[in-house]
């Protein structure tokens, strides 16, 4: 199996790509720490340095990196798809405006 | 394992009992027009070290509080075997003398009024000599890893900095913080998106508040400017890199924390008085943190970098690492450690962290790091408001 996913904490929803992986890629995902977590199937294109969904993100969902929210899911986002600008939104910037930060 | 034994130390046991890893003997300006006779004694006698700068004149308050402490560290750093200071006039120059000699190391004032710049270099440079050749005279010594005081700071960042070489720091600092080691963070700037988690590691909520405080403070000044941080973080470069929020840049970024314990709240350039990690009121600007660490008393600084910065500074020996394949290849002079194998999976974050504490023993044992063979001798000032 190609390793090509680093995940800072085993139970983060999104990994991020060491190489740049293509649609329809089967992909090992390993944490820092060396441990063997799991295989993806990549369903669009993530370029090395960006980040992937480990599994099924719905809308809102906060987004857990390094253990914590980076920000939520600004649309529903499948397992195995690219992460990025167009699809999560940071809590942080949102706070005076969004609903989702208040809940 | 038994890091002591492993990894055999040696270096410079002062006066005071705090040790150093270089011996330098420093030429300290007190102010910017002293530099000439500053340059001018280092360039007479060797083995001194120049240390010049633009300021020194007609601040006041807690501006020149912080450059006062800023020499007066640098001189007490224990890199630092003696020093001689040189300033215009005898007022400020004896404050500094009196600031480092309580460490007991030799230290010298030099005035320039009343005696003009040749005869001030002449003086100077007689002790200098003999100062150099008392430090030249002293010997390595056994000394403990935990004696070791290291800052850690990151610059020039990219994705593979919160994902390798920023982990890679946190680990080695979990491990320094078993064996009771003092550590330095900051960078109050950069840490946005991520402060609640700094908050959540504090030993004491008191350290925490003090914390908080620094950083509202620090927003309220950038804010006050009219810049908000938020809508500028992450950068377009950082954004295409693959970062998507400033949460996540910041989160990366205090990686270089692992699971420490934040036992104080220094000011700028406030020496550490408990082992364990510090959190320092500091820029993120590489040489102005690096500055300010090796003011606290910082041996040893570990910087991460993602896409190649270059930094150094003259009395705290900087060891770089990098993650990032191209700036490994194409920057390969001024990266100490390469740990790109993190990303190729070829070792894990322990395996990294091996790497890095391999080369800090060469370095404390007295190899030379990337910047120190280069002359990467940056020493700026933290500047809080202007001069009167």
């Amino acid at each position: 199996m190609k390793k090509g996913v680093l995940l800072h904490e085993a139970s983060d929803d999104v990994g991020v790509a060491v190489i740049d992986l293509k649609v329809g890629d089967e992909i090992g995902v390993v944490t820092l720490e060396g441990k063997d977590i799991k295989q993806i199937k990549l369903v669009s294109d993530v370029p090395l340095g960006h980040k992937v969904a480990m599994q099924d993100l719905p809308l809102n969902k906060h987004i857990i990196e390094y253990g914590r929210a980076i920000g939520y899911a600004a649309a529903p986002i499948a397992a195995g798809e690219h992460v990025h600008v167009h699809n999560i939104k940071s809590l942080r910037w949102a706070a005076s405006k969004s609903k989702i930060f208040e809940k | 394992m038994d890091i002591n034994k492993d990894f055999p130390l040696t270096g410079f046991r002062r006066a005071n009992g705090r040790v150093g890893i270089r011996n330098h003997v420093l030429i300290l300006s007190v102010d910017d027009i002293s530099n000439a006779a500053v340059e001018g004694v280092a360039n007479l006698i060797r083995g001194t070290v120049a240390l010049p700068h633009p300021y020194g004149r007609l601040q006041y308050g807690a501006d020149l509080e912080l450059t006062f402490k800023t020499l007066i560290g640098t001189g007490r750093n224990p890199n630092v075997a003696a020093v001689i200071v040189i300033g215009i006039e005898p007022k400020w120059t004896d404050y500094i003398v009196k600031g480092i000699a309580e460490t007991g190391k030799p230290v010298a004032g030099f005035s320039i009024e009343r005696y003009g710049d040749l005869k001030t270099i002449e003086m100077a440079s007689r002790k200098a000599k003999e100062f150099v050749q008392y430090a030249t005279e002293l010997p390595r010594v056994p000394v403990k890893w935990n004696e070791i005081l290291v800052s850690a700071k990151c610059g020039e960042s990219d994705t593979t900095s919160g994902l390798a070489s920023n982990p890679t720091i946190g680990r080695v600092f979990e491990r320094l913080e078993k064996l009771g080691n003092t550590l330095i963070f900051g960078e109050t700037t950069e840490v946005t998106g991520a402060e609640d988690k700094i908050m959540e590691q504090c030993y004491t909520p008191e350290v925490a508040a003090q914390f908080k405080a620094a950083f509202d403070n620090y927003q309220e000044q950038v804010e006050s400017q009219g810049v908000s941080l938020l809508g500028t973080q992450p950068t377009e470069g950082n954004i295409r890199g693959g970062l998507s929020t400033i949460e996540e840049k910041a989160l990366g970024n205090v990686e270089k924390m692992g699971g420490c314990k934040v036992v104080s709240f220094l000011e700028p350039a406030e020496e550490p008085k408990i082992p364990g990690l510090h959190f320092m009121d500091s820029s993120s600007a590489a040489a102005e943190m690096v500055t300010l660490c090796c003011a606290a008393g910082a041996v040893l600084h570990l910087f991460a970098t993602g896409q190649g910065n270059i930094i150094g500074n003259k009395i705290e020996p900087v060891i770089k690492l990098s993650a990032n394949p191209l700036t490994v290849e194409t920057m390969s002079e001024h990266i100490d450690v390469d740990i790109t194998g993190l990303l190729r999976f070829d070792y894990n974050l322990d395996g990294a962290a091996d790497r890095t504490m391999e080369v800090m023993a060469h370095t404390i044992n007295g190899r030379l790091t990337n910047a120190e063979t280069l002359h990467h001798d940056e020493f700026v000032i933290t500047k809080l408001y202007r001069s009167a």
